[in-house]
C-alpha cells in the first residue's frame, strides 16, 4: 500500500485552509516563518478516507477476531469507557489548570477521579497508597524500583542488588538495572520460585525482589509466604509486578499477602485497547511505610472536601511523568471498575481463569503442556515434539494467522523450549474457544501430513512469511510500492 | 556438532587451545536454540577475563543471551566480521563464527570433553 504522500497528485484538494488576510510576517515572528513548503499531500476527502479505512483493514485487532497473545491480557474494551474518556468536561480541561492559583475549582471533578481511582486500586490491591503518573507497565516498574531504592537509602541500608526469578518477564531485570541494581536471577523449579534457591542468593545486599504472580507460565506462586518469610528477614522489599493481575482480581491482595510495591497495567487488567506501543498507564501501590517516596504531585482531599494537589513531600522520588500521567487511561479503567463492581471484578478472574483451563484441557492432548497443572489465566504449550517434522513454534504461530487469528506468544517464557504461550482472556465465549482449537488441530495435522504448507504459511494476509533477521537488523522503512 | 578437538561449557561456549593461545565462541547447540542470530557484542582487545565471566552478548530473532568466558586471560583479537554478519554464528559456529581469542594465563579448568558436553545437551534440545 502507498504512503498518504505517495497518492498526492497536484491540484487535487479536500479542505483548503483560508489564505490569511494579513501577510504573517506582519505579526508572526521572523524566526518562526516557514521558508519552504510544508509538503503536505494534495488529497480529496474521499482519497484520504479511503487511504486510511485501508489501513485500518490491514490492521489486527481484538475488535476484529480472538488475540490470545499470551501475556498481554488483549480482551475486549467495552465501549462504554470511551464513552467516559470522551466526555467534554475531561477533554477539554488543560492540565495545567490544577496548578494555577485560584483554579484548582475548575477542575475538581478530574481531580476527584484521581483521588477516588487510588483508593479504588488500594482497595483492590491491598495496599496504602497509589500513584497514576507511570505512563505504562515497565514505567511502573522503573518508579517501583527507584522507590525501593529511595527506602533504602533513606535508613541508611547499603544495598545494590535486585533479585529476578528466571521466568520473570524481560522488562523486570531492565527495570531494576536502569534504576542502578545488580540483577540477581533466581532459578525456578517445576515452574515457580524455588524458597531454597532464593535463601542462597539472599544476603544483605539485597535491596529487593521482583515477582509475577501467577507467573509467566501462568502458575500461582504456591510458595509465597516462605518467599515473603525469607525477604522480611533481610529487611528487603518484595515488588508485585501486576501484569497478570486480571488472573486474581477479587481473590488476593497483594498488599495482604506481604507485597511492599506493586505496578499495575490499567490497560490490560482494566482495560484500554493497546498494543503497538500504547496508551498504557502504569500506576504503582505501596505499603505505608513507602509512602513518603512516592512521586509528585499527590493528590489529597482538604478537610472542606475539595481536592488539591501537593506538591511538598521532601522524601518523594520527584517528577516520573509530566503533570498526572496518562489520565484517560486511568479514566477508562475508573469507569470499568464502577461499571464492573465488586462483584463483575470477581467475574473477570474466574472467566479468565476458566476460559485458559479449557483451553488447556482440550489442547493438552495435541500439544506438550510441560508444566501441566491447574492454570490461572493462561497456559504455556511446547511445540518441540514437532521438531523431528522441521515445524516450529514460529511456523504454527504464521499458520494461525491464515485461520485469522492472531497468534499467541512464542518463545517466551524462554525456561519452556519452542513456547507457545495462550491466554484466551475472559471476554471471549466458548465458541471462539472451540474454533481456535480445531484451527490449531488442523494446523497440528497439517504439520504431520504436509509440513511443507505450514513452513509456507502466511498466504492470506498482505505479506508472507518477513526475514526476521533482516527485521531486526536492518531497520528501515522504505515505500517500494 | 560437536568436534572432538574442542573443549566445552556447561553454558554452550567453545574453545580451541593451540599453545598459549585459545580461540572461544558457542556451540552449535547454543546457536541452535537461539535462532537467527541479528547482534553480536564482543569484549574490547586488551581486557583482562576469568572463566565464567561475562564477556558478551548475543541477541536472536528469539531471545537475548550473555557469552561466558571459557577461560582465563587477557583477549587479543575478536572477530569484528561478526558486526556485520552475525549468522556466521549460525552457519559455522566453529570456524568463521568463532568470536574471541585469549591470550592464556591459566591452564584450562573444570571444561567438558566433546562426548560429555554432548551427553549434557542430549537432554536438552529436540
Amino acid at each position: 500500500m502507498k504512503t498518504v504522500f505517495a497518492k498526492s497528485a497536484p491540484g487535487r484538494q479536500g479542505v483548503w485552509p483560508q489564505a490569511p488576510a494579513k501577510d504573517p510576517s506582519a505579526y508572526v515572528p521572523e524566526n518562526l516563518l516557514r521558508k519552504t513548503c510544508a509538503g503536505l499531500p494534495s488529497l480529496s476527502e474521499l482519497d484520504v478516507v479511503r487511504h486510511f479505512s485501508g489501513l485500518s483493514r490491514q490492521n489486527f485487532g481484538v475488535d476484529g477476531n480472538f488475540y490470545p497473545l499470551g501475556s498481554c491480557t488483549m480482551k475486549y474494551n467495552p465501549r462504554f469507557m470511551e464513552a467516559a474518556a470522551n466526555l467534554p468536561g475531561f477533554t477539554r480541561l488543560h492540565p495545567v489548570l490544577p496548578q494555577l492559583k485560584g483554579a484548582g475549582r475548575h477542575c475538581q471533578g478530574a481531580l476527584e477521579v484521581m483521588y477516588e481511582m487510588e483508593r479504588l486500586l488500594c482497595e483492590i490491591c491491598g495496599m496504602d497508597a497509589f500513584t497514576l503518573h507511570p505512563m505504562a507497565g515497565a514505567h511502573g516498574e522503573l518508579t517501583g524500583a527507584m522507590i525501593i531504592a529511595a527506602y533504602h537509602k533513606d535508613k541508611g541500608n547499603k544495598r545494590t542488588k535486585i533479585i529476578c526469578p528466571d521466568s520473570a518477564h524481560g522488562t523486570n531485570p531492565a527495570s531494576a538495572a536502569i534504576a542502578g541494581f545488580e540483577v540477581v536471577s533466581v532459578p525456578s523449579k517445576d515452574g515457580m520460585v524455588d524458597p531454597e534457591a532464593l535463601a542462597r542468593v539472599l544476603d544483605d545486599q539485597v535491596a529487593g525482589m521482583m515477582m509475577t504472580c501467577p507467573n509467566t507460565l501462568g502458575l500461582f506462586e504456591r510458595r509465597l509466604p516462605e518467599i515473603v518469610a525469607l525477604l522480611r528477614q533481610v529487611d528487603a522489599l518484595l515488588y508485585y509486578d501486576g501484569a497478570n493481575l486480571n488472573a486474581i482480581l477479587g481473590k488476593m491482595r497483594v498488599g495482604d499477602v506481604g507485597f511492599d510495591v506493586v505496578h499495575l497495567n490499567l490497560h490490560k487488567t482494566f482495560g484500554t485497547p493497546h498494543g503497538g506501543g500504547g496508551p498504557g498507564a502504569g500506576p504503582v501501590g505501596v505499603s505505608r511505610r513507602l509512602t513518603p517516596y512516592l512521586p509528585i504531585s499527590r493528590v489529597v482531599r482538604l478537610k472542606d472536601g475539595q481536592f488539591f494537589l501537593d506538591y511538598d513531600r521532601p522524601k518523594s522520588i520527584g517528577y516520573v511523568a509530566p503533570f498526572y500521567g496518562n489520565f484517560g487511561v486511568a479514566l477508562k479503567a475508573y469507569a470499568y471498575i464502577l461499571r464492573l463492581g465488586r462483584e463483575g471484578l470477581v467475574r473477570v478472574s474466574e472467566n479468565a481463569v476458566l476460559a485458559a483451563n479449557y483451553l488447556r484441557k482440550r489442547i493438552e492432548k495435541h500439544l506438550d503442556i510441560p508444566f501441566n497443572r491447574t492454570c490461572m489465566h493462561e497456559f504455556v504449550a511446547s511445540a518441540v515434539n514437532l521438531a523431528g517434522r522441521g515445524v516450529r513454534a514460529l511456523d504454527i504461530a504464521k499458520a494461525l494467522l491464515d485461520k485469522g487469528c492472531h497468534a499467541p506468544t512464542i518463545y517466551f517464557p524462554l525456561i519452556v523450549r519452542e513456547a507457545i504461550m495462550i491466554e484466551p482472556t475472559e471476554t471471549e465465549n466458548k465458541a471462539t474457544l472451540d474454533r481456535f482449537v480445531d484451527d490449531l488441530v488442523d494446523i497440528l495435522s497439517s504439520a504431520s501430513a504436509d509440513p511443507a504448507a505450514v513452513l509456507a504459511a502466511p498466504r492470506t494476509l498482505p505479506v508472507s512469511r518477513l526475514d526476521e533477521t533482516r527485521a531486526a537488523r536492518a531497520m528501515e522503512l522504505t515505500d517500494d510500492s | 556438532m560437536y568436534p572432538n578437538d574442542l573443549l566445552y561449557t556447561k553454558t554452550h561456549e567453545w574453545a580451541r587451545v593451540e599453545g598459549e593461545t585459545a580461540t572461544m565462541g558457542v556451540t552449535w547447540f547454543a546457536q541452535e536454540q537461539l535462532g537467527d542470530l541479528t547482534f553480536v557484542e564482543l569484549p574490547e582487545i586488551g581486557r583482562s577475563v576469568t572463566p565464567g565471566e561475562e564477556i558478551g552478548s548475543v541477541e536472536s530473532v528469539k531471545a537475548a543471551s550473555e557469552i561466558y568466558s571459557p577461560l582465563a586471560g587477557e583477549v587479543i583479537k575478536v572477530n569484528q566480521d561478526l558486526e556485520n554478519a552475525p549468522e556466521l554464528v549460525n552457519q559455522d559456529p566453529y570456524g568463521r563464527g568463532w568470536m574471541v581469542r585469549i591470550r592464556l594465563s591459566a591452564r584450562p579448568e573444570g571444561l567438558l570433553e566433546a562426548s560429555a558436553y554432548a551427553a549434557l545437551t542430549a537432554g536438552q534440545g529436540h
